[in-house]
C-alpha cells in the first residue's frame, strides 16, 4: 500500500500551482529578468550565464531581430540599425531629445499632428516606434523566463525609473503588452530596490534610495515600518544617467583629437557610437584605475590615442554629479525631513560605482552610503519580490508598499497657467476632483488640457492629454458647474474624466493622447507580431477567456470558503448558480460567451465584495465594527 | 472616489477632536492600507477590484486630511456644519491682515533679491506661528467647543500654510 502524503505546516499541497510570476528591470544600458524560487529571488541567465540583457536591438540584413550581446557587438559596424538606450526615448517626441546631433539613428517626427508625437526611428526593417523596440528587450527576457521556469508567466511587474511622467509609464505598459506580458504592477526602481534591501536586512527607519542608472536618475526617500514600505517623497531627473557621463567623456577626446589633427572632418555613425563605446569603457575602468587609455582608428584613418585620468574624469563630470543633489534636496524638502533623520542611504545602478559620485553622496547624507547588494541587479530582485506577491504566491502577505505620484497633475486654465489637482508626492492610489466653470454666455463646449509638472505656465509642463465636454446646455458666463476628476492607479497612471453637474446632463468626453499610441495602433502592431491566422486569433482569445473564467473561479469560491458568512443564504445560492454556469461554458468553445458569463458573475458578486471589504477592513483595525460607515 | 458618507475618525477609529493620536491614525491607516490596496487584489474579480481602489483611495484622502492640522481643523468644523472657508465666512482681525501682507511683502523681496536665507527664516518664523495656532485650536475645538473662534484660528492657519507653501516653493527655484 502506498504512503499517504502529507506536506510540510505553511507549505502548498499542490507545488504544481506555484504560479509563475516575474520581475523585470528594463533598464536603459541593460536589462534583467529575476523570480522567486524557493523563497529566494534571483536573477535568472541566459544559456551562457550571464544575468544582464544589454538593452541593444539591432535590425540584421536578413531580417533577424538580435537582442543583447551579439546585438552590442554589432553596434559600431551597424549604428543605424542598432539602437542602444532606447528608453530615453520612450513616450518621448522629437523636440524632447536635444542631443540629437551626437545619436547616430535616423529620428523620424511622428504623424506631424499634434494627437501623436511620438517619435521613431528608420531602421533597415522599416520605422520602430521605441515602444516596439523596448517590446523585443522584454520578449527576449520573457522567452528566457518561460525557458528557465518551464512554463508560461502568469504575469510581469515591470520596473521603471519613479519619475518617469504619464507618457513614459503608458509607453512602458504598452511596450509589455506588444511583447504579450501580463503587467502586474509597474513598480518604481527605487521602490524595488528599497523591498529587495529591506527584506534581506529587516530593516525599519527612513532610508533614501539614490538611483543612478545608464539614463535616469531617481531619489526616493522610504519608511519601513513592519512590512510597509511608505515612500514618503520621490524626485529625480528622468533624462539624467551615465549615458551623460559617457557623452562628456566623447566630447573630451573629440577636442583632444581636434587640437592634434588639422583636418578633422565631420564624424561618421560608426565612428560616434566607436567612440562613444570607447567613452563607457573608460569610465568604467576608471572606476578602479588612476588612468585610462582610449586608442582607436577612426574611418578616416585618424588614430585616436588618448589618455584620461581619474582626477580629468572628475573635472568633466563633477556638473552632472551636482545636478543629482538637487532633486535629492528636494525630496528631503518634501518629506520634511533632515539630515539626522536618515537611517541610511542605498546606491543602486551602475553609475553609482563612480567613485565622485560615491562621495558627493556620503558628503551631502554625512555617512557611508550602503552598496551590499549588487547595484545591478538590486532593482530586478525586489520587482520580483513584488511579482510572487501579487500574483498571489504568498499568501500571508505582510509586505505592502505605497507608492506616491512623482509629478503634480493639472488642468490649463484661463491665461495658460497650470491648476493643480494632484500635487506631486500624493500616495496612490488617488482620485481628486476640481470644479471649473464656462467663461462665456451660452459656451456649450470645454477644452480641458491635462498637463503633468511643477511649473506655473502650461508651457514649462508636459501636455499629457487634450479632452473635450461638449453639450454642456447653454447657461450665463460662470453658471455651469464642470467637475473634473483625476484618477491615478497603483501603476501611477492617470486617467480623467469631466461631468456637468448643475443640470445632471450627462456630457460627452473624447480623450485623445497625446503621447504614446493608441488602442488600434496597438491592435495593428499586435496582429503584425503573430503570424495570425484567422484561426490563431480565435484560439487565442479563446485561451484568454478560458484563463480569465479560470481565475474568477477559483478567486469567488476561495472568497465564499472564508467569507460565505457575511451573506444571506439566498445570495450565496445566487453566486454558486453562476459559478457552475461559468464552469459548464468554459468547456465550450465560445469565447463571447465564457466572457458574459465571466461578466453575470461579476455582478452577482457585487454586494459580496463590499461586505468583504468592510470586514476585511474591520478585522485590520482588530474588532472594530465598520458596519454603521457608509463606504 | 471619496464618498461624502464616510467619516475620517470614525474609519481611522478615532475620537472626533482636533488634538488625535498621531501615531494611532498612522498605525490604523496601515492596517487599512493592508486590508485594502489594489495590490491584494490584482486577481481578483473586478467588483472586488472597484471597492478596493475606492477603500484605498479614500483611507489616502482621509489620512492626509487628518495628518495636517489645518485641514484636521477644517474637516473637524465641517462635521459641525461650519464651511471655515466659504465666501460668506471672510472675517479676519485686522492685525492678522497686516501680518499676513507682511509675510508676503518679505517673501516677494527676497524672490526678488533671490535671498535664500531670509525666505528659509522666512519659513521657520511661519511654522513656529502655525504651532502655536494649533495650541490655540486645540483648545477651541475640543475643550471650549467654541467653533466661531476656531472657525477664525482655522483660516489663519491655511492662510499661513499658504505663504509657508510659496516661500518653499520660492526657495526650491532659488537651487
Amino acid at each position: 500500500m502506498a504512503l499517504l502524503q502529507i506536506s510540510e505546516p505553511g507549505m502548498s499541497a499542490a507545488p504544481h500551482q506555484h504560479r509563475l510570476a516575474v520581475g523585470i528591470d528594463l533598464g536603459t544600458t541593460n536589462s534583467l529578468v529575476a523570480t522567486v524560487r524557493s523563497s529566494m529571488s534571483t536573477v535568472l541567465q541566459d544559456d551562457f550565464g550571464h544575468a544582464l540583457l544589454p538593452s541593444v536591438v539591432r535590425y540584421a540584413p536578413n531580417g533577424d531581430v538580435i537582442v543583447g550581446h551579439e546585438a552590442q557587438a554589432q553596434q559600431s559596424n551597424d549604428p543605424v540599425n542598432t539602437i542602444v538606450s532606447v528608453k530615453r526615448f520612450m513616450g518621448r517626441s522629437l523636440s524632447d531629445i536635444t542631443d540629437k546631433a551626437h545619436i547616430p539613428y535616423r529620428f523620424v517626427d511622428g504623424k506631424n499632428t499634434e494627437a501623436t508625437r511620438i517619435l521613431q526611428i528608420q531602421t533597415r526593417a522599416g520605422l520602430k516606434t521605441p515602444v516596439e523596440i523596448s517590446a523585443e528587450i522584454l520578449k527576449t527576457l520573457k522567452v528566457r523566463a518561460e525557458k528557465s521556469l518551464g512554463g508560461e508567466l502568469v504575469g510581469a511587474v515591470i520596473t521603471v525609473p519613479a519619475y518617469f511622467d504619464d507618457a513614459q509609464r503608458q509607453a512602458t505598459k504598452d511596450a509589455a503588452r506588444l511583447a504579450g506580458l501580463n503587467v502586474l504592477r509597474l513598480l518604481n526602481e527605487p521602490t524595488a530596490a528599497a523591498v529587495a534591501y529591506g527584506l534581506d536586512n529587516a530593516t525599519e527607519g527612513t532610508y533614501v534610495i539614490y538611483d543612478l542608472g545608464g539614463g535616469t536618475f531617481d531619489v526616493s526617500i522610504l519608511k519601513l515600518t513592519k512590512g510597509v514600505f511608505e515612500v514618503l517623497a520621490t524626485n529625480g531627473d528622468s533624462a539624467l544617467g551615465g549615458d551623460d557621463f559617457d557623452h562628456r567623456i566623447y566630447c573630451w577626446i573629440l577636442d583632444k583629437v581636434r587640437e592634434s589633427s588639422s583636418n578633422f572632418t565631420p564624424l561618421s555613425e560608426e565612428d560616434t557610437r566607436l567612440l562613444l563605446t570607447k567613452s563607457r569603457q573608460a569610465k568604467e575602468w576608471l572606476t578602479d584605475n588612476f588612468e585610462a587609455q582610449i586608442v582607436c582608428r577612426l574611418s578616416n584613418g585618424t588614430l585616436v590615442d588618448v589618455t584620461l585620468t581619474a582626477p580629468q574624469l572628475v573635472e568633466i563630470t563633477q556638473h552632472l554629479v551636482t545636478k543629482t543633489l538637487s532633486p535629492a534636496r528636494k525630496a528631503m524638502r518634501d518629506a520634511n525631513l533632515a539630515i539626522e533623520d536618515i537611517d541610511g542611504v542605498v546606491l543602486v545602478g551602475g553609475a553609482t560605482r563612480m567613485p565622485h559620485l560615491r562621495h558627493a553622496v556620503e558628503d551631502y547624507f554625512k555617512q557611508e552610503p550602503l552598496t551590499n547588494l549588487d547595484p545591478d541587479k538590486v532593482v530586478a530582485l525586489g520587482a520580483a519580490i513584488q511579482a510572487n506577491i501579487l500574483a498571489g504566491n504568498k499568501n500571508d502577505a505582510d509586505l505592502l508598499l505605497l507608492d506616491v505620484t512623482p509629478l503634480s497633475l493639472g488642468l490649463e486654465t484661463m491665461g495658460s497657467l497650470v491648476e493643480k489637482v494632484i500635487p506631486r508626492n500624493s500616495t496612490l492610489p488617488i482620485a481628486r476632483a476640481q470644479e471649473f466653470t464656462t467663461y462665456k454666455e451660452g459656451q456649450t463646449a470645454m477644452s480641458i488640457h491635462v498637463v503633468q509638472g511643477e511649473r506655473e505656465l502650461v508651457s514649462d509642463c508636459r501636455s499629457l492629454a487634450r479632452f473635450e465636454l461638449r453639450g454642456i446646455p447653454p447657461m450665463a458666463a460662470g453658471a455651469a458647474r464642470i467637475r473634473v476628476t483625476f484618477t491615478v492607479d497603483a501603476d501611477g497612471l492617470l486617467s480623467v474624466s469631466a461631468r456637468e453637474q448643475s443640470t445632471g446632463v450627462t456630457a460627452h468626453i473624447e480623450v485623445k493622447p497625446a503621447y504614446g499610441l493608441s488602442e488600434d495602433e496597438i491592435t495593428s502592431m499586435l496582429k503584425a507580431s503573430f503570424i495570425s491566422a484567422e484561426e490563431d486569433k480565435k484560439a487565442r482569445m479563446l485561451a484568454e477567456a478560458r484563463v480569465g473564467a479560470g481565475a474568477i473561479i477559483s478567486s469567488v469560491t476561495a472568497a465564499l470558503a472564508t467569507d460565505g458568512n457575511l451573506i444571506s443564504d439566498a445570495e450565496k445560492q445566487t453566486i454558486a448558480t453562476e459559478i457552475k454556469k461559468l464552469a459548464s461554458i468554459t468547456k465550450t468553445n465560445d469565447a463571447t460567451a465564457i466572457n458574459k458569463a465571466v461578466d453575470a458573475l461579476n455582478h452577482a458578486t457585487e454586494a459580496f465584495a463590499a461586505a468583504r471589504m468592510n470586514a476585511s477592513v474591520s478585522r485590520a483595525l482588530s474588532g472594530k465594527n465598520l458596519e454603521d460607515i457608509k463606504l | 472616489m471619496s464618498n461624502p458618507h464616510t467619516n475620517y475618525f470614525q474609519l481611522f477609529a478615532l475620537p472626533e477632536r482636533f488634538n488625535i493620536d498621531i501615531q494611532s491614525l498612522e498605525v490604523n491607516y496601515r492596517k487599512i492600507q493592508s486590508a485594502s490596496h489594489p495590490d491584494r487584489f490584482v486577481s481578483a474579480s473586478t467588483a472586488e477590484k472597484l471597492h478596493s481602489m475606492q477603500l484605498a483611495t479614500t483611507a489616502n484622502e482621509g489620512y492626509n486630511t487628518l495628518k495636517n492640522p489645518a485641514t484636521r481643523a477644517k474637516y473637524l468644523l465641517e462635521q459641525r456644519g461650519i464651511n471655515a472657508i466659504s465666501d460668506t465666512n471672510t472675517a479676519m482681525p485686522a492685525d492678522f491682515l497686516v501680518q499676513q501682507m507682511e509675510w508676503r511683502e518679505h517673501l516677494e523681496e527676497a524672490k526678488v533679491a533671490k535671498d535664500l536665507p531670509t525666505l528659509e527664516s522666512l519659513v521657520i518664523q511661519l511654522q513656529a506661528e502655525a504651532k502655536s495656532i494649533q495650541t490655540e485650536l486645540a483648545d477651541l475645538l475640543d475643550t471650549k467647543k467654541n467653533d466661531i473662534a476656531a472657525t477664525e484660528a482655522t483660516r489663519k492657519l491655511i492662510f499661513i500654510d499658504k505663504v509657508c507653501a510659496d516661500a518653499r516653493q520660492a526657495i526650491e527655484q532659488l537651487e
